[in-house]
């Protein structure tokens, strides 16, 4: 394990040795800020103490940004060769993918701690539901998990990162809206399938407070299938 | 047995890369492996490490076989890949700390390994920059260091000195010998010079094929009996009849029409006294010579001259 650990390490430190990386995090936190604070239907607006706003701002930000921190990851790598110099180590692939993967959702983690002032102001003013809060932001890291497993599998097909951004956002937006969507225009049991294929379904059973296993599961099993993908396409080259 | 190499084939698509080649290396050999670019050189070496997998045939390093101990393999060989990739954004120390740890160093063996090749390499003064500060010199340094970090038995290098200026080209090439004491090496150029005087042994790759695997010695005293110098001779009235003349008294004659003035590019052997008998024909018939210079042998030639039999060639 101590490899992915190097890699993920490597990795996070890449990630804040460019402004880019910076710049993404102020915009993270400056547009969820603004919906939560400034504009729409901002905390002031609803005139309740909850963080719904800034979940659901949240939700649609963490959508866009995460393919713009994975996107680099792999196919930085295979355009400037050093996968062959990281693959060359005694390092399986599966490793590199698992290190990439953790380095980009410790970034999203940081950049949601860093969100913590505005759960900490508006239960100052006035009485908030503190598991919805927590649920809130564990539906928050489980969504991320996907995407950036999403993003990870989108950045392993190319070695262009404008595409792997629009690959990732692309898939992406089929399990953040499409399912939804389509879903709403049926009834029985697919409707509730495709509703529980999607993410928004889990992520506001997660903010309402109820965690259940089968959102776990899901979780689990997207992100899992996602970096499986990744790591068969960078075994590819030896099946070819 | 360091590296063995048995019927090795490697098909992309329509195209055969590498052609059924075997080779062994004995452990603290230097071997070249030369041809032109293209040949197969790289795919070798990548197949070699367990980067690709071979469409046929089997390597074993250090007695284990790549395919089934990829892992463990990749332990015992230092590589340098083609075009020497680096983290631009990483610093020198931090880079070599990245691959150590990657090799599973300890701390303690890390740092003392760290430190010994940024010394052995030569990176010390540049060691606190970033690489992407670094010049191309140092960062193929950089790349040796890395490949040597971990102590490997093997080490594979895949054109190490591209691209360097002639006085960097002198530095990897002692810091290669110096290593190839200890270590058995394996480096891959598309220079003959370059093999010449690092290796002691050349295997010759061209069109995935390997057209020769001898000792140096052997090659050089194959490629040097025969030397071509290109002519260009004044006061010539008719150069049919200046050529005809010439092909009577050296065997191989090709001529020229690059320049204005009818020049020829003429094969001798090694004991043919060149010079002296052009300055007699000069003498007899009136010429002089307005550019006379020998031409390096291109690979080509020595491929056409090593599979040619000795009988072909003229001496």
């Amino acid at each position: 394990m101590s490899t992915v650990f190097h890699i993920c390490r490597r990795e996070i430190i890449a990630f804040f040795s460019s402004l880019a990386g910076y710049v993404l995090v102020i915009l993270f936190l400056g547009i969820s800020g603004f919906f939560t604070w400034l504009y729409g239907s901002d905390v002031f607006f609803v005139g309740q103490a909850n963080l719904n706003s800034f979940f659901n701002t949240a939700f649609w930000t963490l959508f866009f940004f995460i393919p713009a921190i994975t996107m680099r990851s792999l196919a930085e790598e295979k355009r400037s060769g050093t996968l062959e110099w990281l693959i060359t180590h005694p390092v399986t692939e599966a490793r590199v993918v698992l290190g990439k993967w953790l380095a980009c959702w410790v970034l999203v983690a940081v950049s949601l701690l860093l969100t913590l002032p505005y759960y900490l102001t508006i239960a100052w003013l006035g009485p908030v539901d503190h598991g919805a809060a927590v649920g809130g932001y564990l539906g928050l890291l489980m969504i991320s998990a996907i995407y950036i497993g999403i993003g990870i599998f989108a950045s392993s097909l190319t070695v262009n990162q404008i595409v792997a951004y629009l690959i990732a956002l692309f898939t992406g937006f089929v399990f953040h809206t499409l399912f939804d969507l389509i879903s709403g225009t049926l009834t029985g049991t697919t409707s509730t399938l495709l509703a529980y294929a999607g993410t928004t379904f889990h992520f506001e059973t997660m903010a309402r407070g109820v965690i259940s296993l089968d959102n776990m599961v899901y979780g689990l099993s997207v992100t899992a299938f996602s970096l499986c993908l990744a790591t068969v396409n960078l075994k590819r080259r030896l099946w070819l | 047995m360091s590296i063995s190499v048995t019927g090795l084939t490697k098909t992309y698509g329509n195209q055969q890369a590498v052609r059924n080649i075997s080779f062994d290396v004995e452990q603290g050999e230097v071997v070249g492996f030369l041809g032109p670019n293209g040949a197969g050189k790289s795919t070798t070496m990548k197949i070699m490490t367990g980067y690709l997998a071979p469409t046929k045939g089997e390597v074993e390093i250090c007695g284990y076989s790549v395919a089934e101990e990829s892992t463990n393999i990749r332990r015992k060989i230092g590589y340098l890949p083609e075009h020497n990739p680096l983290y631009p954004d990483m610093g020198v120390i931090d880079f070599l700390k990245f691959s150590g740890s990657l090799h599973r160093m300890g701390k303690k063996e890390l740092k003392r390994a760290v430190d010994y090749v940024v010394e052995t390499c030569g990176l010390a003064p540049e060691a606190h920059k970033n690489i992407r500060e670094l010049s191309k010199g140092y960062r193929q340094r950089t790349g040796v260091a890395h490949a040597l970090l971990h102590n490997p038995d093997v080490l594979i290098l895949d054109e190490p000195t591209t691209g360097l200026d002639p006085n960097q080209i002198v530095d990897i090439r002692s810091l290669i010998k110096e290593a190839g004491r200890e270590k058995t090496v394996l480096l891959s150029s598309h220079i003959l010079k370059e093999v010449e005087v690092t290796c002691s042994r050349v295997i010759i790759i061209n069109d995935g094929e390997i057209v020769a695997d001898e000792p140096t010695e052997t090659l050089i005293r194959k490629t040097s009996g025969v030397k071509t110098y290109f002519v260009v001779l004044g006061g010539v009235d008719n150069p049919q009849h200046t050529e005809q003349i010439l092909e009577t008294h050296f065997s191989k004659i090709n001529p020229s029409d690059a320049g204005t003035k009818p020049g020829w590019h003429i094969e001798t052997g090694e004991n043919t006294p060149f010079q002296q008998k052009l300055a007699d024909l000069c003498r007899e018939h009136g010429w002089h010579v307005e550019e006379l210079r020998p031409v390096e042998n291109s690979l080509e030639d020595i491929f056409r001259k090593l599979t040619s039999t000795s009988g072909d060639r003229e001496s």
